[in-house]
């Protein structure tokens, strides 16, 4: 029960942190950031890794693969696009071809 | 959970809140356009650190994740070098679809476990599984509609009957029952009701999604954004794993600021959008009649020629018109013509929160010459020209008027500058479904047809 205790502790202080975080955020980085942010909440891998563990049988299987490759779409589409869409960002300075 | 490991496990612990540090400081410098793109990449170090801990529990079947983590992969990789920016609504709505059904079937697993009796069945996990399957449900099926929508590939009008609130709220209820039903176990067989209750958040997913319109899907996409974090979230509770926590309590919380920033800019609380169904019907408030005056593309050069200041206003016309490089030359044109050359994008113009600021940002506009509408407004009788390309909804000076249902969001006030030269393809009301007055005022010239082909004939113009 401690265990939960602490689990909710971090949950709160996460959403906190995470709304001090982005609280000032200029427009034009709102979609880098929502492709970002969704690039992470692709952290469910994890979950997905454990899941696929050898001892649940073939439904385990089943689930924790598709979840992974679900998940990994999310991370590896998520964080190339973000970058791919950063990097057209120029400053004025930058810009001579 | 106790499982062996390859590793000891205060490492693997270590790794995963190493992980967790570099996901708050790569959203932190996400946050800020100098250090944007290296935010990113910290982020996506924090990822690797997470997974690499994760692999380091034995007993793990890696021939499976490896089949699964490469297939995503690919199709990931594929999809970001694909997709054009124009469509970047489309993909991060599919994505955060995906990202609530990886959750989902996270807390499906482990249900599965405790079914066959490999897990305890404790009630706290129990309850973290509910949570999980209903909000990563919601999110995916609500997303898989947003995509539908955002692609055009079913009917953008929100979708209205009677009682409809009355239904979601069953299909809900039913969704809660079914959850506290096989949360508390006992004799009963819970797997399918189990089901049932993933078969009823898939289904309310479908229906909170179908009212809302097109021009309302920035709200949207950053609340399934939120979503997708807090499925993450949920599914920590599930598995008990802190990284889970953290990483999904951020992206709820961004989710979360940026819904509400959008809710700001429409000047609507997020009820409203939500039930509202805003424009399903065409006329709402009051409708203004008039003439509007069209104009040439001659004469349109002439009035830009004349400029020693002009704000360019880009909306969704101009992503459906893949306008966006030929808005860049004639600003380049215009800038060597001795005129001082704005954009100014309004915080939900197009179909995303900052879609209009990626367009520009392809097509190489610096982001000094990009300006947020407070701080244009005050200077907007100094304009010379103000150059709406496919925006509606967002300068409509309806929303000054009571009674209108635009009524209260701020607007650009491009009726202010000196001319208006308004790109439409035709003189039809906006997403919102609410005549525009703007189109009949004395200063605006209506320039009616494809918004590339028009400023590409613009551009031919100077050129000459």
């Amino acid at each position: 029960m401690e265990n939960i205790g602490l689990l909710l502790f971090v949950f709160v202080l996460a959403i906190f942190l995470g709304l001090e975080l982005i609280a000032k955020v200029p427009s034009q980085l709102h979609t880098p950031l929502m492709s970002g942010s969704n690039a992470i909440s692709g952290i469910s891998v994890v979950g997905a890794i454990l899941a696929a563990r050898a001892d649940g049988g073939i439904a385990m299987i089943v689930l924790g693969t598709l979840a992974v490759a679900l998940a990994m779409i999310n991370v590896v589409g998520g964080y190339l696009v973000t970058d791919r869409m950063l990097g057209m960002f120029k400053h004025k300075s930058q810009e001579k071809k | 959970m106790t499982v062996e490991t390859i590793l000891p496990e205060p490492i693997i612990q270590f790794l995963y809140v190493a992980a967790s540090v570099l996901f708050i400081f790569g959203l932190k410098m996400l946050s800020k356009a100098t250090t944007a793109r290296k935010g990113n990449f910290v982020s996506s170090v924090g990822m690797l650190f997470a997974i690499v801990a994760t692999l380091m529990y034995l007993g793990i079947d890696y021939k499976w994740i490896l089949v699964g983590a490469i297939t995503g992969s690919v199709i990931g990789a594929t999809a970001a070098r694909l997709v054009k920016m124009t469509s970047m609504p489309e993909m991060v709505g599919l994505f955060n679809g995906f990202g609530g059904m990886a959750s989902l079937l996270v807390g499906w697993a482990e249900f599965h476990r405790i079914t066959r009796g490999d897990a305890p069945e404790a009630l706290f996990t129990l309850i973290a599984i509910a949570l999980t399957i209903l909000i990563g449900g919601i999110t995916f099926t609500g997303s898989m509609i947003a995509y539908a929508k955002l692609a055009e590939k079913m009917e953008t009008k929100p979708i209205l009957f009677k009682g409809q609130q009355i239904l979601n709220l069953l299909v809900l209820l039913t969704g809660v029952v079914a959850s506290s039903i096989f949360i508390r176990g006992g004799t009963i067989p819970t797997y399918p009701i189990f089901i049932g209750a993933i078969i009823a958040a898939l289904i309310l997913g479908i229906l909170v999604t179908i009212p809302i319109g097109g021009a309302d899907m920035p709200v949207v996409i950053a609340l399934l954004n939120s979503y997708s974090g807090l499925a993450a979230c949920a599914a920590g509770f599930v598995i008990m794993n802190n990284v889970l926590i953290v990483a999904g309590a951020l992206v709820g919380a961004s989710g979360l600021i940026l819904t509400s920033i959008m809710c700001r800019a429409m000047n609507r609380s997020l009820a409203n959008v939500m039930f509202a169904g805003v424009g399903a019907t065409a006329s709402e408030g009051p409708s203004f009649q008039g003439e509007a005056k069209t104009v040439g593309v001659q004469d349109a050069y002439l009035m830009l020629e004349a400029a020693t200041s002009v704000v360019f206003v880009p909306g969704y016309g101009m992503a459906v018109a893949q306008a966006q490089h030929a808005v860049r030359e004639l600003g380049d044109l215009l800038e060597a013509n001795g005129c001082e050359v704005k954009y100014c994008v309004h915080p939900v113009a197009g179909r995303m929160p900052g879609h209009m600021n990626v367009l520009l940002a392809e097509a190489d506009v610096p982001y000094e010459q990009l300006v947020e509408p407070q701080d244009v407004n005050p200077l907007m009788a100094n304009v010379d020209v103000a150059v709406v390309i496919g925006a509606n909804d967002v300068v409509n000076p309806a929303a000054r008027t009571e009674g209108s249902a635009l009524y209260g969001m701020p607007i650009i006030d491009v009726d202010k500058a000196r001319v208006c030269i308004v790109l439409k393809r035709s003189l039809k009301a906006g997403f919102a479904g609410v005549d525009n007055p703007l189109f009949f005022s004395p200063n605006t010239r209506m320039l009616l047809g494809d918004a590339k082909a028009s400023i590409n004939a613009v551009v031919g113009e100077f050129k000459e």
